[in-house]
């Protein structure tokens, strides 16, 4: 298994995060060093073997589904870098 | 009385009922304590007017009587608590300016029971990482030194660690993921417990990956982690992988009394390149045990050497969905666009500005184990090793065994700077020890045990059976009195 800067690119577009192109070397040769070392995870036996969903045997908590909490628009929007008229204002998105 | 500050919560909660002192002079020791310690950069955003103003209300609640053990007591918090009204940016550029409209239950908990919030402290970015060298705020550094150089307090939750250790607060909350409480426990000569998963409420707390981080105390003494993992533990509606459990009085469960019990040692903790005085610590540790009656018996973990591949899919996993949420639009940093820049370049520019190296990292290695194809054959694959880590523990409690002895860190407190050449498996290292416990869902705790040959504290680990955090900590505090840790830090800062 080997990384190679095209997938590191393709990588870092599906994390949403802008690495330069001169950058993507340095990145697919980390992934490979931490993918390396992830790769002994191939010589344990786990056949038969459930993947674990809970830590702790619990069975979680139902409750009503009803409104419990909320409006309070002004505290929602306070930390917004962005906010006008009560909503969050982002980039134009439909062309 | 004088040194307020070096009191543990055990003596200042008696001095405070008996009248000797006042919360306000015990926080008013502590942020003069503080002021004075800025070289230490534990403390990343100073709190004294909520300090003072709380200090007040314990002392009226105190002087009516009846009010809880932490009442009064000056604390520190992690700056990974989300705290209304206080700056709160897991030490991360990302969530520069945020302040958040609500508070964790954990906090909140704490301080309905009175304590006194001194200030938010340093950490690892997002709680990433093992020497508080990936925060936006710079290294907390170790009070203890032995040469020219500054040491890591440990990470994540190093402020913590170098806050408790340098007696700027009584004790201190912290996080745990993969070692985050317990390494820096051990690099500074303090104690710190990571209870079972689902001990202490998530709620609030800014998440790194879900499935492995528990909140709990960072004290001085093994009697103040009982005393405080009571106040900050408990069943939350809001999280719901909190336990519907009774917490119980873990101080009363404090008797020293461990004969009978059962302490495995388990022989894949002694790694090839172990140094000499880690593994004289650990006998000495088992021998002290003994000596108190305690039966010590050599167990096998057989699954041990995969806990650490298996947490660096799993962690990044949960890491790269969690952190999704940091999109430059409701919260926090959001990068200068240029013209034309669209939405995509707006979460891109903002992700790659806000976050640090060591994040990025982690999302971006989460990403690709998630991904189409690979999902299986990584995330999947690392799902079922953590069963059988599990089981191994369970195995072990099901022989008999009451509680685990291991060393708590590879090595002692490491210089700032020094792995910064490594490569980044060399630091996840660091947590070889811890890394298991948090798979496995289990209670572990750190105690001071000994002195380095350079002069600096080690800790030994001691894992415990899921809920019995009381026993645990009867343990350790066995351990504790055996061992006998007192040593302070010089102060130089």
């Amino acid at each position: 298994m080997s990384i190679d800067t095209g997938t590191a690119a393709k990588v870092a577009k599906l994390a949403r995060i802008k690495v330069e192109d001169d950058q993507l070397p340095a990145l697919a040769e980390e992934f490979n060093r931490i993918l390396g070392f992830i790769e002994q995870l191939s010589e344990v036996d786990v056949d038969g073997v459930e993947p674990m969903t809970s830590v702790t045997p619990q069975r979680l908590k139902r409750r009503e589904d009803v409104v419990t909490d909320g409006g309070y628009q002004d505290k929602v929007l306070s930390n917004a870098p962005d906010a006008r008229e009560g909503f969050f204002a982002v980039p134009k998105v439909v062309e | 009385m004088s040194d307020l500050n070096k009191l543990t919560l055990a003596e200042a909660r008696d001095a405070l009922r008996k009248g000797d002192v006042t919360s306000v002079e015990l926080t008013e020791a502590c942020l003069a304590a503080i002021d004075g310690a800025d070289a230490l950069n534990a403390y990343v955003h100073k709190t004294p007017e909520i300090a003072l103003e709380r200090a007040k209300a314990a002392d009226a609640r105190l002087k009516e009587g009846d009010a809880p053990d932490m009442c009064g007591l000056p604390i520190g918090m992690k700056d990974l608590f989300c705290t209304k009204g206080v700056a709160s940016q897991a030490a991360s550029g990302i969530l520069e300016g945020f302040t958040p409209e609500y508070e964790s239950t954990v906090s909140q908990k704490l301080q309905d029971a009175g304590a006194v919030m001194l200030g938010k402290l340093n950490m690892d970015e997002f709680a990433m990482g093992s020497s508080n060298e990936s925060s936006v705020y710079g290294d907390a550094i170790n009070p203890w030194k032995v040469d020219e150089r500054n040491l890591t307090p440990g990470g994540s939750s190093g402020g913590s660690a170098t806050a408790v250790a340098a007696d700027l607060c009584l004790a201190a909350t912290g996080t745990d993921t993969g070692g985050s409480i317990r390494q820096p426990a051990a690099f500074t000569g303090t104690v710190g417990i990571k209870p079972t998963y689902g001990r202490c409420s998530r709620w609030g707390i800014i998440a790194y990956a879900s499935s492995l981080d528990q909140a709990g105390p960072m004290t001085k003494t093994v009697r103040d982690a009982a005393i405080m993992l009571e106040a900050m533990a408990g069943h939350d509606m809001k999280d719901s992988t909190s336990a519907d459990l009774a917490v119980p009085n873990f101080e009363a469960m404090l008797t020293g009394d461990i004969r009978g019990k059962v302490i495995g040692v388990p022989k894949e903790y002694r790694p090839e390149g172990l140094p000499e005085e880690i593994g004289k610590l650990w006998d000495d540790g088992a021998a002290m045990l003994k000596d108190a009656g305690a039966e010590v018996r050599e167990i096998s973990l057989p699954h041990t050497k995969y806990a650490l591949p298996a947490y660096y899919v799993i962690a990044p996993a949960e890491a790269s969905s969690n952190l999704a949420r940091y999109d430059g639009v409701r919260y926090g940093h959001r990068a200068k666009l240029g013209a034309g820049d669209g939405i995509n370049e707006m979460y891109e520019k903002t992700r790659a500005e806000g976050f640090g190296d060591e994040v990025k990292r982690r999302i971006m290695v989460g990403t690709y184990v998630l991904s189409a194809g690979f999902y299986d054959a990584y995330y999947n694959r690392a799902r079922k090793v953590r069963t059988l880590i599990k089981k191994d523990f369970s195995d072990a409690f099901d022989a008999g065994v009451d509680a685990i002895l291991t060393p708590a860190t590879p090595s002692a407190a490491f210089g700032l700077g020094e792995m910064s050449d490594a490569d980044p498996v060399q630091m996840y290292l660091n947590d070889v020890f811890t890394i298991t416990v948090n798979m496995a869902g289990l209670p572990g705790i750190t105690v001071p045990a000994g002195l380095s040959s350079q002069g600096l504290p080690l800790g030994l680990q001691l894992i415990g059976r899921p809920w019995e955090e009381g026993d645990l900590l009867n343990t350790a505090y066995a351990l504790e009195q055996a061992a006998g840790f007192v040593a302070k830090p010089a102060k130089w800062w």
